[in-house]
């Protein structure tokens, strides 16, 4: 009858949790839809490889070896050990234990393999503490990291830390409890790593009752840990770990320093040229959470961007790779790849609160532009150092030039030297003051 | 270095009923900037010696737009690259060779969507090809066993994949290339690209250009190889900052082997 109750608990419990995880997550999905549209479908082949490579075989991550292999061991682990949440919610929703036992050869070597990885998974996360709060890497330690994103990235490690303590003990417990021949704990699983905790931490001085309260509670703590840490996504960078696999697959295939045409411009300018060309049809109007919005040029605020943007910014864990290769930022200069796109998120996040507030989109007098300074944008160098850096291929270039456009197409402002170099362009037809008939004095001499 | 050179433009060739084999998109900078200008006529020279039936298009080339589109200014972009379109289709171009990673750039990869579709070669990669086919060789290269260090253009090595072609070249000429901490993929700018070119750094601690020449400096080479007029002149700025002008040169790609095979 205690199973019984356990059993509803347990059920309402994943309910309430996957109920409360689809809601919001279908907030981030309506999010990242406030940006424009912009069809992503071509070479779908080469799409399902570069995702293959990139995001499920982490090849960008093993440029850095050292934290590339670490966190293979995390991913690999993530994975894998969830298998095991599957045995645990069929148990929890019956009431059975090891439900999966009958698999035999195969069960112990799962239970063999996920120890193994949730003890690599364990000192991978410790190595990752140490690497942010006492070594304090230089791209763990910039000023764009204090307060949430640094307590953050804490959070998730320790999450990770504990969830993989109580998967092992609950382990331990249990293989002391098959020991022991206790009824329900049938004789099951391989038990490599906690085994050896078992016995470290004299499991056997322990009374029965006492090791089924430990098997139990790590048992609860493991899937509730779970269920929370599912909900704690949604607010937190660690969203990744979904995004990472549409977000490459979405990724940019043309040249790097290809930049988007605008077809608008282009047909005005056509029709400027030519007078017997129509001017361009205006394209069908940007409905944001029921409002209209403005159309314009370049990108003022998140609807301004194509949802590719919004998503990598969803997508970015705040690794830093991106701004430790820029060379803006190793100059000294404002500009970090990583503060563009944490702004940028941080940006659709609040216009999202604010559509969740009041039922649709109200301006609120910010805009990207609150957050994202013109130095940080003029600094700049398009050199794309970011997107090769990125090991889910985000790309805060996009979102520099189309924020440069706003500013320049539809604000009228830029740097002074900018505008002279504009003006050369237009009445010489090159950036310096020289006139076409100087072009070919190079011929001369 | 005495020879003449010879150059013709697209006009000429229209007015003779010709057709070159390749128009060479000299650029705002090979046209204007005195220091590419050498780089203009040493890729000129390479032509000749090869006996590349080439064009320029003279007054009437105009810049491809790109520091105004990377500068925000998408109208005046647009303006350029529709003006260009219409002389490149109007005398029928079908190949291009540029000196200049940013016109590539522009040229290969956002013509096309406004109408203009060409095969788009940097002049490294022109060069490489002249070499391969063996239309121009170059023996007893005078930079047999000199450390050379190749600095990759960003709108040429990470913009559009291009690594190997200005490499392949220096390896003719019997270089000892040396690779710099960061080069390929992981190449550090220098400074130049995305408008930067015209306008003062934003603050910061240094300036990116010399970042990357203490880099270059580093490798103790006798040239730094370049393959674009705007890192031409940032490198060697680069290099003044430190007093090296003396020791070090910085040349492009097209100036060695001008001056290797006495072109």
């Amino acid at each position: 009858m205690t199973m019984g109750i356990a059993s509803i608990v347990f059920i309402l419990l994943v309910g309430a949790a996957s109920w409360l995880f689809g809601r919001n997550i279908m907030r981030v999905r309506r999010n990242i839809l406030l940006g424009k549209d912009e069809v992503i479908n071509d070479r779908k082949g080469e799409r399902w490889g570069v995702m293959t490579r990139v995001a499920l075989g982490q090849s960008k991550m093993v440029v850095r070896p050292v934290a590339g292999i670490l966190h293979i061991i995390v991913y690999a682990g993530f994975v894998i050990i969830n298998i095991e949440v599957l045995e645990i919610i069929i148990d929890g929703i019956f009431g059975t234990h090891r439900v999966l036992s009958f698999l035999g050869p195969l069960y112990d070597f799962l239970i063999g393999s996920f120890e193994w990885l949730a003890i690599g998974v364990w000192v991978a996360c410790a190595i990752f503490l140490v690497r942010r709060n006492i070594i304090k890497l230089k791209r763990f330690a910039m000023k764009e990291l204090d307060g949430w994103p640094k307590t953050d990235a804490n959070l998730i490690l320790f999450t990770e830390i504990a969830l993989m303590t109580a998967f092992l003990l609950m382990n331990a417990a249990d293989w002391s409890l098959q020991q022991r021949g206790v009824e329900h704990y049938v004789a099951a699983g391989a038990y490599p790593v906690s085994a050896h905790i078992a016995s470290l931490t004299s499991f056997s001085a322990l009374s029965t009752g006492t090791l089924i309260a430990i098997e139990r509670i790590c048992w609860w703590f493991h899937i509730i840990g779970i269920l929370a840490f599912l909900n704690y996504l949604v607010v937190s960078k660690h969203l990744h770990i979904l995004l990472a696999f549409p977000n490459v697959w979405y990724s940019k295939l043309k040249p790097r320093t290809e930049m988007a045409n605008m077809p608008r411009i282009a047909g005005e300018v056509k029709s400027m040229m030519d007078p017997s060309v129509p001017p361009p049809e205006l394209p069908a109007p940007h409905v944001v959470a029921g409002v209209e919005m403005t159309e314009r040029f370049g990108a003022k605020d998140v609807f301004d961007l194509s949802w590719k943007s919004l998503m990598d910014a969803y997508s970015c864990t705040e690794c830093g790779r991106c701004t430790s290769e820029c060379p803006a930022n190793l100059t000294g200069k404002l500009l970090s790849p990583r503060k563009i796109m944490m702004d940028t998120r941080d940006r659709v996040a609040e216009v999202g609160k604010v559509i969740d507030a009041k039922g649709k989109w109200e301006d609120d007098g910010k805009s990207l532009h609150t957050r994202i300074s013109e130095e940080e944008l003029w600094a700049c160098t398009t050199c794309n150092a970011c997107t090769q850096a990125c090991p889910v291929n985000i790309d805060p270039v996009n979102i520099i030039l189309e924020m440069r456009r706003y500013l320049v197409m539809e604000e009228s402002r830029t740097r002074p030297a900018l505008t002279s170099m504009f003006n050369n362009v237009e009445n010489n037809g090159a950036p310096w003051a020289f006139g076409p008939d100087k072009r070919m004095e190079w011929t001369n001499a | 270095m005495s020879q003449p050179l010879t150059i013709r433009t697209m006009a000429e060739f229209a007015a003779a009923g010709e057709v070159p084999e390749v128009l060479f998109w000299v650029g705002c900078a090979g046209s204007f900037d005195d220091r590419a200008k050498k780089i203009t006529k040493a890729f000129v020279r390479i032509l000749n010696a090869a006996n590349v039936k080439f064009a320029i298009l003279g007054q009437e080339e105009s810049c491809t737009g790109d520091p105004a589109r990377r500068a925000g200014n998408e109208f005046l972009f647009q303006m350029q690259a529709l003006t260009n379109v219409t002389v490149l289709n109007g005398y029928g171009v079908k190949r291009i060779v540029t000196a200049c990673p940013h016109c590539f750039n522009t040229l290969k990869n956002e013509y096309p969507a406004l109408g203009g579709t060409y095969e788009v070669l940097h002049h490294t990669q022109f060069i490489n090809a002249l070499m391969k086919e063996g239309r121009i060789k170059v023996e007893g290269g005078s930079f047999a066993g000199k450390r050379i260090t190749f600095h990759d253009p960003c709108y040429l090595g990470r913009g559009n994949g291009e690594y190997e072609a200005p490499r392949e070249v220096l390896l003719k000429l019997d270089a000892a290339l040396v690779e710099m901490k960061r080069s390929r993929a992981k190449g550090l700018c220098c400074g130049a690209g995305g408008a930067q070119m015209f306008k003062e750094a934003e603050p910061g601690t240094r300036e990116v250009n010399t970042e990357r020449s203490e880099e270059a400096l580093a490798e103790q080479p006798a040239v730094i190889a370049a393959g674009c007029p705007f890192c031409n002149t940032m490198l060697t700025d680069g290099v003044k900052h430190f007093n090296k002008e003396g020791e070090v040169r910085v040349k492009d790609i097209a100036e060695l082997v001008a001056e290797a095979g006495d072109l």
